[in-house]
C-alpha cells in the first residue's frame, strides 16, 4: 500500500557553529499514524521538531508537508497550513485565561482585521462568537477542561497546563501535530489521561502526531512507529516491538557488552 | 451581594458589562457625566476636556506597550504629528474638524508604522531607543521646519465648527471630546475581545509560540504601532482645539515619559488601567498646586520651599503605588469590587 506521507523528511542537517546536531535524518510520516522519535538526552530530538516547526532552519535537505515543499517557509505560515506544535517547557501566554490562550490557537483560522476589531460589530461579532462554540464543543468538552476555562494559566498546576497546551494545538485544527515529551513530569493518573487524550486524537479527529517523549511504557503502548535517534543520526526505525529488539537502539541505551 | 448570575448563552458570557449591577452603574457613571458641565465651572471643564485627550492617548500606549509589549518613548511626538495636522490643514486648506480628526488620526498611523519597522529587528530597550529616536526627530522637525510648522512660536487655531455650531467654549468642547474618548474606549476594550488584541497579548507573553500559532509577528507589531499612534493622533487633534494653539513645547520627551507613567501607575494592558492613570497623572498635580494655594500669603519663604516640594510629592505618590501596587489602579480596583461581590459576608 503506497499512501502518500504526510510528513517527508529528506536528509536534513543542522550545526550550531562547529557542533552537528543533525546529520542527515531523513523519515516519513503516514497520515493517521503516531510516529515517536526517541533517543538519549542531546540527540537532538527537540532540534527535529524545531526543524519541521520553523523555529531552526536546517543547513541541508528538505521538508515535505502533503507533498509541499516547506522547508523555506516561515514557522507562522507553517501553523497556517496544519503544523501544530507543543512544548517540552510549556510555552502558554501566562497573563491570559485558559479560554483566550485556546481561542489564541485558532488565530489562522480568523479573519478579523484591524479596523474591524474596533468596532466589534458584524462579522467580527459573529466570528468570535463562532469560535467560542467550536472551542467549548470540539475541544474544552474534550479534554475535559470545563471547569478552569476562567482562569489564569499562571496559577493552574502543571499537569493541567500540559493540557491546556494540547488544547490550543488542538483549536488550531491542525493536519499533523508534533508534542514534545506530552508526559515528562506528569504523575501516573495525568500521564494516563494524557495518552488516552493523544489516542482518540488521532482516532477522532484524523490528526497526524509526531511525539517525543522518554516515557517507554507510553511509547511502546500508543505509537504505531518508532524512530530513534543517537548523536543526530538515525539510528533505526520500525514498529515498537522492531525497535526494541534493535542491536543499535540496545547499543545506544544499555552501552556495549564487553569482550 | 451578587448571586444567581448564570449565563445561558457564549454571547452573554463574552459580553463587556456582564451582570445587571455593572450596567446599572455604568449608566449612573454616564449620566453624571452628562450632568457634570452642568454643574461646575470653566476651570473643572477645561480640566476634564485635559484629562479626556490624556485617557486617549493612554489608552493608545496602554495597547502598544501594556498589550504588545513594545515599549515606546516617542508617543508625544505622535500626539504632536496629530495636533499639527490639525491645525495645517485647519489654517492652511480651512478643512473642517470633523475631516481633521480621521486624518489627524491616519497621519500619525502612518509615521508610527514607520517608527514601527524596526520592530522586525529589534526587541525591547533596543526598540525603546529607537522610539526615543523618533521622538527626538520630530521634535526637531516642530521646532526647525518653520515655514509649515510655525517653528516654537507654534500655529493659533481657529476653534471648532460643527455643523456650523463654533465649539468656542470649554462647556461646548466638553460634548465633543467625552464623546470620542467613550468611542475610543469602547473601541480598545472590544479590540481586546478580537483575534488581534489577543494576537498582541501573545506577542508580548511569549513571541516565539505566538509565531508558532500562526501569528505573523511583524504585521501585528506594526498593527500594534498603527493604532497605538491613531489614537495619539486623535487626542493631539482635540488638544489642538482645546488649546487653539500648537507649539513644540506641547510634545516634548518628559510628555512620553508622562505617558508611559499613565498606563503603569494605571496597570499595563489594561484598558480600564489607561483610564485611571490618566485621571491620576492629570489631576492629582493640580490637586497639589490647589493644596498648596492654601499656604498662599502665610510666609514668602515658607512658599519658595513648598512650591518645588510639590513635583517631590507627586514622584513619591508614583513610587508609593509602584511599591505597593505594582499591578497599578486597575488592580487595586478589581479588588475592591471583588470585596463588594460578596459583601456583606466575608466568605
Amino acid at each position: 500500500m503506497a499512501t502518500q506521507p504526510i510528513l517527508s523528511v529528506e536528509g536534513i542537517s543542522l550545526a550550531f557553529g562547529g557542533l552537528k546536531v543533525l546529520s542527515e535524518v531523513s523519515f516519513q510520516v503516514n497520515p493517521g499514524e503516531i510516529y515517536a522519535i526517541i533517543g538519549p538526552n542531546g540527540a537532538g530530538k527537540t532540534s527535529i521538531l524545531n526543524c519541521i516547526g520553523g523555529f531552526y532552519r536546517p543547513s541541508a535537505g528538505r521538508i515535505l508537508f502533503g507533498g509541499e515543499d516547506i522547508t523555506r517557509t516561515t514557522p507562522d505560515r507553517r501553523a497556517a497550513r496544519g503544523l501544530a506544535r507543543t512544548f517540552q517547557n510549556i510555552a502558554l501566554f501566562r497573563g491570559m485565561t485558559v479560554l483566550d490562550n485556546i481561542k489564541l490557537g485558532a488565530h489562522a483560522h480568523l479573519k478579523t482585521g484591524l479596523a474591524s476589531a474596533l468596532m466589534y460589530w458584524g462579522p467580527a461579532h459573529r466570528e468570535e462568537m463562532a469560535l467560542r462554540e467550536r472551542v467549548e464543543h470540539e475541544v474544552i468538552d474534550f479534554l475535559e477542561i470545563e471547569p478552569i476555562r476562567k482562569q489564569a494559566v499562571g496559577s493552574l498546576a502543571y499537569g493541567l497546563q500540559k493540557r491546556v497546551e494540547l488544547a490550543r494545538a488542538l483549536a488550531m485544527e491542525p493536519k499533523v501535530l508534533l508534542m514534545d515529551e506530552p508526559v515528562a513530569g506528569m504523575n501516573a493518573e495525568e500521564t494516563e489521561d494524557m495518552a488516552r487524550f493523544v489516542l482518540d486524537i488521532k482516532e477522532e479527529r484524523d490528526i497526524t502526531i509526531v511525539l517525543i517523549e522518554h516515557d517507554m511504557n507510553v511509547i511502546m503502548d500508543i505509537s504505531d512507529r518508532v524512530m530513534v535517534v543517537n548523536f543526530g543520526q538515525k539510528i533505526a526505525e520500525g514498529t515498537p516491538d522492531e525497535v526494541q529488539h534493535h542491536p543499535e537502539v540496545i547499543k545506544a541505551y544499555l552501552g556495549e557488552k564487553k569482550g | 451581594m451578587r448571586m444567581g448570575d448564570f449565563k445561558q448563552t457564549y454571547a452573554a458570557d463574552e459580553a463587556v458589562f456582564r451582570s445587571g449591577t455593572v450596567r446599572f452603574w455604568l449608566v449612573v457613571l454616564l449620566l453624571a457625566m452628562a450632568a457634570f458641565p452642568f454643574m461646575v465651572g470653566p476651570y473643572l471643564l477645561y480640566m476634564a476636556n485635559l484629562t479626556g485627550v490624556a485617557i486617549i492617548a493612554a489608552v493608545g500606549l496602554n495597547i502598544l506597550t501594556g498589550a504588545a509589549g513594545q515599549i515606546s518613548l516617542g508617543h508625544a511626538a505622535f500626539v504632536g504629528i496629530g495636533a499639527y495636522t490639525s491645525a495645517i490643514l485647519t489654517t492652511k486648506l480651512g478643512l473642517p474638524f470633523l475631516v481633521c480628526l480621521p486624518l489627524s488620526g491616519l497621519a500619525a498611523a502612518f509615521f508610527g508604522i514607520i517608527v514601527g519597522a524596526p520592530s522586525m529587528r529589534m526587541k525591547g530597550l533596543y526598540l525603546c531607543i529607537a522610539t526615543l529616536a523618533a521622538q527626538v526627530i520630530f521634535d526637531f522637525i516642530f521646532v526647525h521646519w518653520t515655514s509649515v510648522t510655525g517653528g516654537i512660536r507654534g500655529i493659533n487655531v481657529p476653534s471648532a465648527e460643527l455643523f456650523g455650531y463654533k465649539l468656542d467654549t470649554e462647556f461646548k468642547m466638553y460634548f465633543v471630546t467625552i464623546p470620542i474618548m467613550i468611542a475610543a474606549i469602547t473601541a480598545a476594550r472590544n479590540l481586546f475581545r478580537t483575534r488581534v488584541g489577543r494576537a498582541f497579548i501573545a506577542i508580548r507573553d511569549r513571541d516565539i509560540s505566538a509565531e508558532l500559532m500562526g501569528i505573523n509577528l511583524f504585521q501585528y507589531k506594526l498593527y500594534a504601532f498603527a493604532a497605538s499612534s491613531f489614537y495619539a493622533g486623535v487626542a493631539g487633534c482635540l488638544q489642538v482645539y482645546l488649546l487653539r494653539i500648537v507649539t513644540p513645547e506641547h510634545f516634548p520627551l518628559h510628555e512620553s515619559i508622562r505617558y508611559l507613567a499613565m498606563i503603569i501607575v494605571g496597570g499595563l494592558g489594561s484598558v480600564l488601567g489607561s483610564i485611571f492613570g490618566a485621571i491620576f497623572m492629570t489631576m492629582v498635580p493640580e490637586a497639589l498646586q490647589s493644596g498648596l494655594a492654601l499656604f498662599q500669603g502665610m510666609d514668602d519663604k515658607l512658599m519658595s520651599y513648598l512650591f518645588p516640594l510639590q513635583t517631590v510629592v507627586f514622584g513619591l505618590l508614583i513610587v508609593v503605588f509602584l511599591v505597593f501596587e505594582p499591578h497599578g489602579l486597575a488592580e487595586m480596583w478589581r479588588r475592591v469590587k471583588n470585596y463588594f461581590r460578596l459583601w456583606p459576608f466575608e466568605h
